[in-house]
């Protein structure tokens, strides 16, 4: 697998944030961060089962005084919604990074509805919702939001554009 | 069907936070806050008031941002049971520091007493140990309760206690969150980072 420079790029701009915790649902977009993750001795890599653990142990490593990141696709975004309760009363911070399907280039209809929703449930459920399209301007979009996220304790989630990531292709 | 347990929950869980010293509990919405509030609300007790199926998940994140400290989430069937999948979550990621106590009732005790899968043939304790848990347990007797305590201050133990469908008066504990939150890290010594 290729491993594009905005990746390791926004890789490094989760460590410059101090994210020692990083949860996740695999999605081929973020097989990248995933792996470097797992391979890092100074991170925990945590595979869910459904997306919305990652916002609970995201809490939970405030608690502790650690940083949690959560990784996730678009198609997640909507089993987090009634979990964001958590860091929103609890004015908690979480950042998590999500790639998104169902727009660019999409071959599979399934995808469509949640990746359209995806930005304004974001910002119904109160988190704040930034977007990167473009390989240059993905890791200073992270450490923006991560920024936003820790020192101003809010929940930020940072969209990856379908465009940036590559539409998937489906091969019959 | 199972048959119902028989153990009052406040009595369990004054058993489990007697003298709590620096463990750090997170209790699942509804009755086990109230029951850990009336045993002694402190500083290093989180409840939950919503957040339904997390409990076990904060306890994660928690335990590993804190490997030197013992945690123990307190939470009931319904709780734990929306949050299923979190006990394959948690069995995967180990964390050694991290145990688990199920206030089974087998009812929805919020809501009007509905009953619950464990009411009617699931059995958490089987769940966790088929999703990995090495360690679990099931109470059914307040000497059994006395046995889990020292094993859940220590061991990454999955603990179903059966206890009495019958309400308890409520303690309420605080709601505000982010007072929650905020008064855990003080107490816990957690420097804005």
């Amino acid at each position: 697998m290729s491993q594009p420079s905005w990746q390791e790029a926004v890789y490094a701009a989760l460590k410059a944030a101090r994210i020692t915790q990083v949860g996740y649902v695999p999605d081929a977009g973020h097989a990248h961060l995933i792996a470097a993750a797992i391979t890092d001795a100074d991170m925990r890599a945590i595979v869910l089962t459904t997306e919305e653990e990652g916002i609970a142990l995201a809490a939970g490593a405030w608690l502790g005084g650690q940083r949690a990141a959560l990784l996730m696709q678009s198609s997640g975004v909507g089993n987090c919604i009634n979990m964001l309760s958590l860091p929103v009363n609890c004015r908690m911070p979480l950042l998590t990074l999500v790639t998104m399907r169902g727009e660019w280039g999409e071959f599979n209809p399934w995808q469509v509805p949640m990746g359209r929703a995806t930005p304004a449930v974001l910002t119904a459920a109160g988190v704040h919702v930034h977007r990167a399209d473009h390989p240059g301007e993905a890791a200073e979009t992270v450490a923006a939001a991560a920024a936003l996220a820790f020192d101003s304790a809010v929940p930020v989630a940072v969209l990856f554009g379908q465009r940036l990531i590559g539409a998937k292709v489906f091969v019959q | 069907m199972n048959a119902p347990g028989a153990l009052d929950r406040r009595a369990v869980v004054a058993a489990l936070l007697h003298e709590p010293g620096d463990l750090l509990v997170v209790t699942g919405l509804g009755a086990p806050g109230y029951d850990a509030a009336a045993a002694g609300d402190q500083a290093l007790n989180f409840y939950l008031w919503g957040a339904m199926g997390g409990a076990a998940m904060v306890g994660l994140g928690l335990a590993l941002a804190q490997p030197d400290r013992r945690v123990l989430v307190l939470t009931g069937d319904g709780e734990m049971l929306m949050g299923i999948g979190s006990l394959a979550t948690i069995a995967v990621a180990g964390a050694p520091n991290l145990a688990i106590a199920v206030l089974d009732n087998g009812r929805y005790g919020e809501t009007g007493a509905q009953h619950s899968h464990t009411a009617q043939g699931t059995d958490l304790a089987a769940v966790a140990s088929a999703c990995g848990w090495r360690s679990t347990a099931t109470a059914f007797t307040m000497a059994e309760v006395e046995a889990l305590r020292a094993r859940l201050l220590s061991e990454p133990l999955f603990a179903v206690i059966r206890i009495s469908p019958a309400e308890s008066p409520r303690a309420l504990p605080p709601r505000d969150g982010a007072h929650l939150a905020d008064r855990f890290r003080r107490a816990l010594g957690v420097t804005p980072p």
